[in-house]
């Protein structure tokens, strides 16, 4: 069982390296969109402090959404995702490998970029370091979430936007506690409480994503 | 009488075809009782004059438009659990009189709160959860339109369906202690005064009113659904041969 994990996630990976230049798009469309923040509002150090944690935050969430649109969709365009769901482990594995997977690739460079976004508005060291561990938290939610829609939407037309608007409302609770866990810390009231809600949501979204997810997959490709 | 025999779409679709125009008319008594009491029965509130006489469509339609979503989940938990196509039926025809409930009480909220609040939106928990329950009924409904085959379309909305009621109660929470952290209470629409007897009859039978006319349009949303899906069958063929 675990083999068959660690397979899915290695293939994803391999896969992932192999083609720098889709899987770098993301890095950058993270980076772009919360460097248009201070050009639209302006230089202004106090409110780009303010700003800061739910900027970063939301070009998060919408970097993920641009890399879920591919997670499935190959897979499924050369047949292999039927191949996979025919091997003899249970569908909800494949679909926790694939999320995993998605994490690393995706979710992992998010959360080396973050601090230096952070810099460019401004927050304080102890922001940063809190801002660094409510995206660990926070981004595996987004990447299993995000399967989910990624499978129902799997082999549409149009999937890239309709995957937002069945998604994006699903995030709304990682929003505010990520964003909320900075933002505690930049007012002194301290993160702690925002981060255990925070993880609360990721140990839920493991224990249901993953299945819900594989019924998902199940309907779309019969 | 074995009433499972209803979940048969041959059989379903006669029942509801005579159904539907009493609802509809018990609907129309309901509104025109509801609103005779809401605009000349109940009294002028000391505090918000006339201007209040808006919730009497306001906290109807937004209890609708909660409600709706969960009566929709739990047509697509029966549905993908025992495979009752009827039951996909009834959570599709629901979701557009659920949109349409969720943007009334959007809208009648932004109308009360500008003389009220002096604002027309603030991010108030409740009003951020229902613009959120808003684009959920967006989402489901987007699925549903973008998907052809219906059985698919089915499925995977009642998926996200169910998804999005477990979500639902984690949204309202989280946007609520959000909205505590970032403004204090500003605005509180639990301090809402104590109101009178007739205020809450008037509110009362229009929430009637909106069951039925919710009935009444999802029976006859579910009429045209059942029809369009099942036109390659024998009886309904001579469903539309007649009616023609």
């Amino acid at each position: 069982m675990l083999r068959f994990l660690t397979a899915v996630i290695r293939r994803d990976i391999l896969l992932a390296a192999r083609r720098r230049g889709d899987w770098l798009t993301a890095q950058f469309f993270f980076v772009m969109v919360t460097s248009l923040f201070p050009l639209g509002i302006g230089p202004e150090p106090a409110m780009l402090r303010t700003i800061g944690p739910g900027v970063v935050w939301v070009a998060a969430l919408l970097a993920c959404l641009l890399s879920l649109g591919r997670l499935y969709a190959d897979d499924h365009r050369d047949g292999s995702l039927e191949q996979l769901l025919l091997a003899p482990y249970s569908n909800a594995l494949l679909a926790l490998g694939k999320a995993i997977a998605h994490w690393i690739i995706n979710g992992i460079p998010l959360l080396l970029i973050a601090p230096v976004l952070g810099i460019q508005f401004g927050l304080p060291a102890d922001a940063l370091a809190v801002l660094v561990l409510s995206l660990a938290i926070g981004t595996p939610v987004l990447s299993l979430l995000g399967g989910i829609g990624a499978a129902l939407t799997l082999g549409l037309r149009g999937g890239g936007v309709l995957i937002t608007l069945l998604i994006l409302p699903l995030y709304v609770p990682v929003l505010i506690f990520g964003a909320g866990a900075v933002d505690g810390t930049l007012a002194g009231t301290g993160a702690e409480a925002h981060l255990s809600l925070l993880g609360a949501v990721l140990v839920m979204a493991v224990l249901v994503a993953p299945w819900i997810s594989a019924l998902a997959l199940r309907v779309s490709v019969e | 009488m074995n009433l499972y025999r209803y979940a048969s779409p041959a059989t379903f679709y006669p029942l509801a075809g005579r159904l539907v125009p009493w609802f509809a008319l018990l609907a129309a008594a309901f509104t025109a009782a509801g609103l005779y009491i809401s605009f000349f029965v109940a009294p002028t509130d000391f505090q918000q004059g006339e201007g209040y006489r808006i919730i009497f469509i306001h906290v109807p339609a937004a209890w609708m438009s909660m409600f709706i979503y969960i009566v929709m989940a739990f047509w697509s938990a029966i549905g993908l659990a025992w495979n009752t196509r009827l039951s996909f039926v009834m959570a599709r025809a629901l979701a557009p009189t659920g949109a349409m409930f969720t943007f009334l009480a959007l809208w009648t909220g932004a109308l009360w709160g500008k003389p009220m609040w002096g604002a027309w939106w603030v991010w108030d928990a409740r009003l951020t959860s229902e613009l959120i329950l808003l684009f959920l009924y967006v989402g489901y409904m987007a699925l549903q339109a973008a998907i052809d085959d219906p059985r698919r379309a089915d499925r995977a909305g009642a998926l996200l369906n169910l998804v999005g009621v477990i979500n639902v109660p984690i949204i309202y929470f989280s946007v609520k202690w959000w909205n505590t952290l970032h403004q204090g209470a500003s605005v509180s629409l639990t301090r809402a005064p104590s109101m009178a007897q007739t205020m809450l009859w008037g509110m009362l039978v229009m929430a009637i009113a909106a069951w039925m006319y919710t009935i009444a349009v999802a029976l006859a949303r579910a009429r045209t659904l059942i029809l369009e899906r099942e036109r390659q069958t024998e009886w309904a063929r001579a469903v539309i041969k007649e009616e023609a």
